[in-house]
């Protein structure tokens, strides 16, 4: 331990994480946290461990499944949540469109990651959660720079920009009606380098999606999608192998690769640290949709 | 570099899919992993204050752009937009304004964060808007930060704006404040413009608590002093801001003294999991806590031992701020969420009633017969009774005592009576166990956001050597007023504190400057730390809570001879930071004038002097926690003057002091 008393970047943003966790679960009644399979709810589940163990997380995991999702991140979540003994909730978009929640689109821009919302409020109803622990960061993009750490929804699950309450210090105020729920963002003051070196310093395994792989792709508005039985390809759209790896892991039908040869950790965070574009730009096409793409699903009372 | 000449850059994008996998092999990667993992990785939290028309969003977005750290696709973005508004240049500031109402209005509604990174820091931005709303927002944006900018046009001047950024700087205690002069272009990079406004603002600021204030002339528009130095302001001996912000000196900002320990949450697992493991898990919030300390935890007065620092990584050795751990104690004591842990020397204020700043924040207006709760650290109070004493006109400092209510923006001092105890020092102490916010029970909402005073504190201190706290003691005001004395003296008195490592030749030098002042006709009085040592301060220990209370002592005795009109020299070595800032607040809150004088003597120099003997002492492991040996020593950010370079003699030393004295107009 060093004389000087200093804390890392990495470990001061770590310890603020731990702390809003802690604050969380002390303050709410029943929390939840998302986990997708992606980078940054795997940070999620190691901060999730930083802060309650020896004991039980005080909260299920739950995912959202839209049934597009990547194959290997499907079994990658079924055995990191069993090997921490936790317990998971799966939250399914199939079935909403099958009880009539939500509605399939169709043609080949179909996606059902706006349908998610959907599902994520109606489980969030059904199992009375009042706190959901997300992985968003303020990075990402300008909507998401703009919202606090412990993020008000009400009843409907909507998020009000302009009615955020004040976040002073490290004080959260917790306080909520019944139905109403908030939305917990832990890891909002790290970036993605910060992510992939945590993950690096972690040596927390992440799935294999997120590392150059040989792979059938075609290309579309720029950016390179996976051929998969969920997304129609257009006339004049040609598959061709390629090496990619991804950049965030979200729904097949929404999620574009990169070309790349980073096979290593090391290898993922020179990358990161060497790009010039952000990582929603280039592989989500969900946010390229309109200028305020983000801030409008949001509102509505996505992740 | 011109406006027209900074959109080009804006071109260069680019494939977005392939861009990422390209540059990798420029350098190897193992090599980048290397160097982004040794590199400081520094975080210094800043909050950026001002209005549209100061050029605030240009100015992030001009720090963003030079430092290289906007994307490809952001920049796309902006230039886009830009085109779309008809601009001839590259709007910056389109890279900040993030919602929808915003863009269509062109103001910004909330704070927003931004991320960037050089070879030296990581930085965290908060920038909050300086349009009506600006109290709420700053405060909301600016109560972490570590800097505060503020932003003033150079055509305009100080403007009230100005001031109530100032002013909030100072309440919520952010230890280094930048004004940045903006719009030097359009009054031609004149030097006089910026000097009339370094000038403007310190008259202002001196009233005020801000221990840091740097002043940089800059045009966003154009980069001049913002990454790049100017060319055109030849004049400006600074450095441009990035240079500023990558080099200030936060570590000693923290307070490493007062060990303070918030429980969050029990970490209890099922019996069949772990045998009967119980720890109390929380941030700390100040001091250094280690395996072995003797602890006390309130506000119930329960005393036992840390048996352990436990984290997920293993033990820990020293848990210090703001690390997140889980403390096991030898004791099967009653702690649950919202006790604090603290060392048993030295302890904070328990109490239910006290004062506090406090902003408004919600628009419905504080009213006498509604439900309101406190929460501090990780308690949660009702509030009995809140009691409005003046409201603070932020422009001009001035007191409105015929206030009942508060309404949005309002800044107050409140008194404030609860249903039960908090656990706090004030905020100048620690900005962690001295800050609160209020909640409307009905709504839910945060409606305030409070730092507490230290007149309680005081009370408490002065109450702790003796063994009852002494609630009624009141401060007995007296019915000379500090100009009546002045005048009838014939000047005023001051404070100069000496600081520096044993050895340093603080004594030497604050002796000889005693000796001229008296030569002078004017009272003059050294307070040797040692020589305080044998009475006042007779019962201290070293130790670091013994060192904070030995400074606190001694800051209160020079204050009151300063208030006599003496000019009080302090010699003491006096190595933390935080205590050598509570002594200047403790002067700056009675207007009264304090230097700190840095007697920088190289370690080896006094070892070598060792007047005393004491450094062989400690080398040979006599004496421990002696300070360059076995403590630290954290050296002055920003002295008023820094004494003991090589080759000056004592008589040209005292000279530097006695030519401070007279350029702040005390002797």
């Amino acid at each position: 331990m060093p004389a000087t008393y200093h804390l890392s970047h990495l470990r001061t943003l770590e310890s603020e994480a731990v702390h809003v966790m802690r604050e969380t679960v002390a303050e709410f009644e029943r929390p939840v946290l998302l986990f997708s399979g992606g980078k940054d709810s795997i940070v999620l589940l190691r901060l999730a461990e930083k802060a309650f163990r020896p004991g039980p997380f005080p909260f299920p995991v739950m995912h959202v499944d839209t049934g597009h999702n990547f194959p290997e991140a499907i079994e990658f979540r079924d055995r990191r949540v069993a090997e921490l003994g936790e317990r998971l909730v799966v939250a399914s978009v199939e079935e909403s469109i099958r009880t009539g929640r939500a509605v399939e689109q169709t043609g080949p821009r179909a996606s059902r990651n706006g349908l998610q919302t959907i599902t994520l409020l109606d489980a969030i109803a059904e199992h009375g959660f009042d706190a959901a622990f997300g992985g968003a960061r303020r990075d990402e993009e300008r909507a998401r720079a703009k919202e606090r750490i412990l993020s008000f929804r009400d009843r409907f699950g909507q998020w009000e920009p302009q009615k955020q309450r004040p976040e002073v210090w490290s004080l959260y105020n917790g306080r909520i009606q019944k139905g109403e729920h908030a939305r917990v963002f832990p890891i909002s003051n790290w970036t993605e380098l910060d992510v992939w070196q945590y993950i690096a310093e972690e040596e927390l395994e992440v799935p294999s999606i997120y590392f150059a792989h040989e792979r059938e792709v075609f290309s579309r508005d720029g950016m390179l999608y996976a051929v998969s039985p969920f997304v129609e390809m257009m006339d004049g759209e040609v598959p061709f192998a390629a090496r990619v790896r991804y950049r965030t892991v979200g729904d097949m039908s929404c999620t574009g690769a990169v070309e790349s040869d980073a096979a290593t950790l090391s290898e993922v965070v020179a990358e990161i640290a060497a790009t010039d574009v952000t990582e929603r730009g280039e592989t989500r096409a969900d946010d390229r949709v309109t200028e305020a793409a983000m801030e409008d699903r949001k509102r509505q009372g996505y992740f | 570099m011109s406006a027209g000449e900074s959109s080009s850059p804006a071109t260069n994008g680019g494939s977005a899919a392939q861009t990422a996998a390209a540059t990798v092999e420029a350098e190897n990667a193992a090599e980048v992993f290397r160097r982004l993992a040794d590199r400081p990785a520094d975080l210094l939290r800043f909050a950026t204050a001002g209005s549209v028309d100061d050029g605030k969003s240009t100015l992030i977005g001009r720090l963003l752009y030079d430092s290289k750290q906007v994307l490809a696709d952001q920049l796309a973005h902006v230039e886009q937009a830009s085109q779309r508004k008809g601009e001839s240049f590259l709007d910056l500031s389109l890279l900040t304004d993030g919602l929808r109402a915003e863009r269509e209005q062109g103001i910004t509604i909330d704070v927003a964060y931004r991320y960037f990174a050089t070879a030296q820091r990581r930085f965290i931005i908060a920038d909050t808007p300086g349009h009506e709303q600006y109290t709420r927002n700053m405060v909301t944006g600016a109560s972490t930060a570590d800097l505060a900018i503020v932003l003033v046009d150079a055509r305009k001047g100080v403007l009230a704006q100005s001031k109530r950024h100032a002013f909030i700087s100072s309440l919520l205690g952010i230890p280094h404040v930048v004004v940045c002069v903006n719009k030097m272009d359009l009054v031609d990079f004149q030097e006089e413009v910026f000097d009339e406004i370094v000038e403007e603002f310190d008259a202002f600021a001196a009233r005020l608590e801000l221990p840091d204030v740097t002043f940089i002339p800059i045009s966003a528009l154009l980069g001049d002093n913002v990454v790049e130095r100017s060319a055109t302001m030849p004049w400006y001996q600074g450095p441009p801001l990035l240079y500023h912000l990558e080099h200030v000196h936060i570590a000693s900002d923290r307070n490493l003294i007062d060990v303070r320990f918030p429980v969050q949450w029990v970490i209890r697992p099922p019996a069949t999991s772990v045998v009967d493991y119980r720890a109390y898990a929380g941030q700390v919030a100040g001091g250094i806590m280690r395996p072995g300390d003797e602890v006390v935890v309130l506000p119930g007065g329960q005393r036992s031992t840390i048996a352990g620092i436990d984290s997920f990584d293993g033990p820990v050795e020293e848990a210090f701020p703001p690390m997140s751990v889980a403390l096991r104690l030898s004791d099967d004591i009653d702690v649950g969420r919202g006790s604090t842990i603290v060392r048993t020397h030295n302890q904070p204020t328990v109490a239910n009633r006290f004062e506090a700043l406090v902003c408004w924040m919600s628009e419905q207006p504080l009213q006498a017969g509604r439900r309101y709760l406190v929460k501090h650290t990780t308690r949660t109070a009702m509030v009995g009774k809140v009691e409005v004493r003046y409201r603070i006109d932020v422009e001009t400092l001035r007191r409105d005592e015929n206030v009942q209510t508060l309404a949005l923006n309002d800044l107050a001092r409140v008194h404030l009576e609860l249903s039960s105890p908090l656990v706090f020092d004030s905020y100048r102490r620690n900005r962690v166990t001295g800050s609160l916010i209020m909640i409307d029970e009905a709504s839910n909402d945060t409606v305030a956001a409070g730092v507490i005073l230290d007149t309680e504190v005081e009370e408490a201190a002065v109450a702790r050597s003796g063994s009852e706290r002494s609630p009624n003691v009141r401060w007995q005001g007296s019915r000379v007023t500090r100009e009546r004395r002045r005048e009838a003296l014939g000047h005023g008195g001051a404070t100069l504190w000496f600081t520096g490592l044993p050895g340093a030749g603080k004594s030497t030098i604050a002796a000889a400057v005693e000796e001229r002042l008296l030569q002078m006709g004017r009272p003059a009085f050294l307070l040797d730390g040692d020589n305080l040592r044998h009475g006042l301060n007779g019962d201290l220990g070293f130790d670091e809570g013994a060192r904070a209370e030995n400074v606190r002592r001694t800051a209160h005795v020079a204050r009151l001879l300063a208030e006599a009109g003496t000019v009080a020299l302090v010699s003491l070595v006096s190595p933390y930071a935080a205590d050598r800032r509570n002594a200047a607040a403790l002067h700056a809150t009675d207007e009264l004038s304090f230097f700190e004088v840095f007697v920088d003597a190289p370690l080896e120099l006094c070892e070598q002097r060792d007047p005393k003997g004491l450094y062989a002492r400690a080398r040979a492991g006599e004496l421990s926690g002696m300070t360059g040996v076995g403590a630290p020593y954290e050296a002055p950010s920003d002295p008023d003057l820094k004494l003991g370079s090589d080759g000056e003699t004592v008589e040209q030393e005292v000279e530097r002091v006695m030519a401070l004295l007279r350029e702040h107009g005390i002797v």
